[in-house]
């Protein structure tokens, strides 16, 4: 890995000159009721508008690489034959310019379902090789377990990635783009105590966690409890929504529709991406369900990413980017459901 | 209206024959079935529409798809309601009025329906009794939700209906279409909203333009009244203005009497 510093004036150096690009990155969307600054992912116009300060993003970047609803693909029906036009809706290359480690670790995990395996989301992966990453380090939210998820530092999956160190960041470079464009900006040579100041912001950021998840044994625990009352508590509050699914950087599940066109001249597969804890996710053709009971799919999605992913990948599905439980209405978040299945009330 | 039989996939497609009612409504929703200029052709090519108040003055009585709007809110209706039922093959209760009993239904809250009727036409009273949706009097084949039904998704329905697929409603509540649109969630913004229980469909239409949800498409196929009730008092609301939004369009009667 290559390290350089450079000084933040250089930012925007840098961004012009990335500029051509599309650039995606976290912008302010609003202000909450009590005046606190709301924070998404989106395209961005200028300069200004980049937050790399910001706190956190109501939504993740996920409907960049995974859109909510997809076209797959369209017909043109004739009369005695159809032709199907294929399109993986990729045009042009993105710069993702400052995600945390959390969601550069979420595009990570979601590589390894649909990306390395024998059969890729060809609609995924051309995304995925549309992106250019610059990761920038955060200050842990009150609602940040990330470091229990052992997803709060990012070892791939970006191009660079910027930690602050007061006037200046301290870049490391993952790939031979990054190197050039890094090139067309004053940076230098990190010396001693450039080192000593990344160490010191990389020990500061982990003593501010205040939130976190014991996965000692998780999945074997999971198992044990898998008749445990708490899950009906926790579906008693559960709405049955599917919110925590759609703001995950990492739920992938998703359903697939056919529709044809008013002039039955046509026709159109759209994907759309689904929650497990919606009412029909395992309804099955005859119209059994296998999960009718809120509590019952709200467990499996805990199971899903704390022990199945575990057992299939050796990590958890789960970043801990806390985005889910900030917001669901009814207030489950992951750190109290799992403390609440170890019999750690809190 | 061309009445050359459309082929889908070489098979000619039946255009069968189709028939608008409106009962005690505004007409919004029959409006809406016109207001898409850019697809009205494919659309009325789809069917072959016999009687449409809003849009022909042709008339006849022989249909096999009656869509109907609107309320039942006088004895007449119901006669001229049972007359449809009977000649239509199927029959399509549009939008919450014909569903629900929508906005209309809001005057059965009074408990004295004499003196409602005496509050709204004085001396000039009306024959007006409860108002009850369409399926209080008669089967209903297919319901189409909204106030207004949403255009994009009456074509899709529309569509289905014409070449025999199944017709299926989303389940789950406006919260999914919302979060698919990015929208900052109204709660967050200081606005009650009904999306979490509410049967989405519209695209997430009112909240997508910072307009929290009034339940006009009725409840989603899991609605936890109690747990929202729980949320708008944590956000500040009363549970009077939550009842009030669940009274708005009649979809959610059936949770009000648990409620109160």
């Amino acid at each position: 890995m290559i390290f350089r510093v450079f000084d933040k004036d250089q930012l925007q150096r840098l961004y012009d000159v990335l500029a051509v690009n599309h650039i995606v990155g976290p912008v302010c969307k609003g202000v909450n009721q009590n005046s606190a600054p709301l924070y998404d992912f989106d395209f961005v116009k200028t300069f200004s508008e980049l937050k790399l300060d910001y706190s956190s993003t109501i939504h993740s970047l996920k409907r960049f690489v995974l859109p909510p609803r997809e076209t797959l693909c369209t017909f043109e029906l004739g009369d005695d034959n159809w032709r199907k036009r294929l399109d993986f809706n990729v045009h042009e290359p993105i710069v993702f310019f400052g995600l945390h480690a959390c969601d550069i670790n979420g595009l990570n995990k979601l590589d390894k379902v649909l990306n390395s395996v024998v059969y890729p989301d060809p609609y995924y992966v051309a995304k995925r090789k549309n992106m250019f990453i610059i990761g920038v380090n955060c200050s842990p939210q009150p609602f940040c377990f990330c470091r229990s998820m052992g997803s709060d530092s990012a070892l791939h999956g970006f191009d660079m990635f910027f930690t602050s160190l007061g006037d200046e960041y301290f870049v490391e470079i993952l790939s031979a783009t990054a190197f050039e464009y890094i090139s067309a900006i004053k940076s230098r040579e990190p010396n001693e105590r450039d080192h000593a100041r990344f160490k010191e912001a990389s020990e500061e950021k982990i003593n501010n966690f205040t939130c976190h998840v014991d996965t000692t044994d998780l999945t074997k625990i999971l198992d044990l409890e898998f008749q445990a009352e708490v899950w009906k508590t926790w579906g008693e509050r559960c709405l049955s929504c599917g919110t925590c699914a759609s703001v995950c950087p990492t739920c992938y599940c998703y359903g697939i529709h056919e529709n044809v066109n008013l002039d039955l001249q046509g026709a159109e597969k759209i994907k759309q991406l689904y929650s497990c804890n919606l009412i029909d996710f395992a309804q099955v053709a005859g119209g059994h369900n296998f999960r009718p009971e809120s509590h019952v799919r709200l467990k499996y999605r805990y199971y899903h990413k704390h022990r199945g992913f575990v057992e299939a990948f050796e990590e958890s599905l789960c970043v801990g980017c806390g985005r889910c439980g900030e917001s669901c209405l009814a207030g489950i978040t992951v750190p109290e459901v799992i403390a609440s299945v170890r019999g750690l009330e809190r | 209206m061309s009445a050359d039989k459309r082929l889908y996939l070489g098979v000619p497609v039946e255009r069968p024959k189709a028939a608008f009612f409106d009962f005690t409504s505004c007409e919004g929703c029959q409006l809406q079935m016109l207001n898409n200029e850019a697809t009205l052709l494919d659309f009325l090519s789809l069917l072959d529409i016999v009687n449409f108040r809003e849009a022909m003055s042709e008339r006849s009585d022989d249909y096999e798809i009656a869509f109907v709007e609107g309320s039942i809110s006088r004895a007449d209706e119901v006669e001229r309601l049972k007359k449809i039922r009977a000649q239509a093959k199927i029959l399509v209760a549009v939008g919450s009025c014909a569903c629900f009993g929508g906005v209309n239904q809001l005057k059965n809250r009074f408990g004295d329906l004499d003196w409602v009727k005496r509050e709204v036409y004085g001396s000039n009273p009306v024959d007006s009794t409860e108002v009850r949706p369409v399926s209080a009097f008669v089967t209903v084949d297919l319901k189409i939700y909204g106030c207004p039904v949403k255009k994009e998704e009456v074509e899709v329905i529309v569509t289905n209906l014409v070449l025999g697929k199944s017709i299926v409603h989303p389940s789950y509540p406006v919260c999914m279409e919302c979060k698919a649109n990015h929208n900052i969630c109204l709660f967050d913004l200081g606005e009650p909203c009904l999306g979490p229980i509410t049967r989405a469909g519209c695209d997430s239409w009112c909240p997508s333009n910072r307009m929290g949800c009034w339940g006009c498409r009725g409840p989603a196929e899991v609605a936890n009244v109690e747990q929202l009730r729980e949320i708008m008092l944590k956000h500040g609301f009363s549970e009077e203005e939550m009842i009030d939004r669940l009274e708005c369009f009649g979809g959610f009667s059936t949770y009000l009497s648990e409620l109160k």
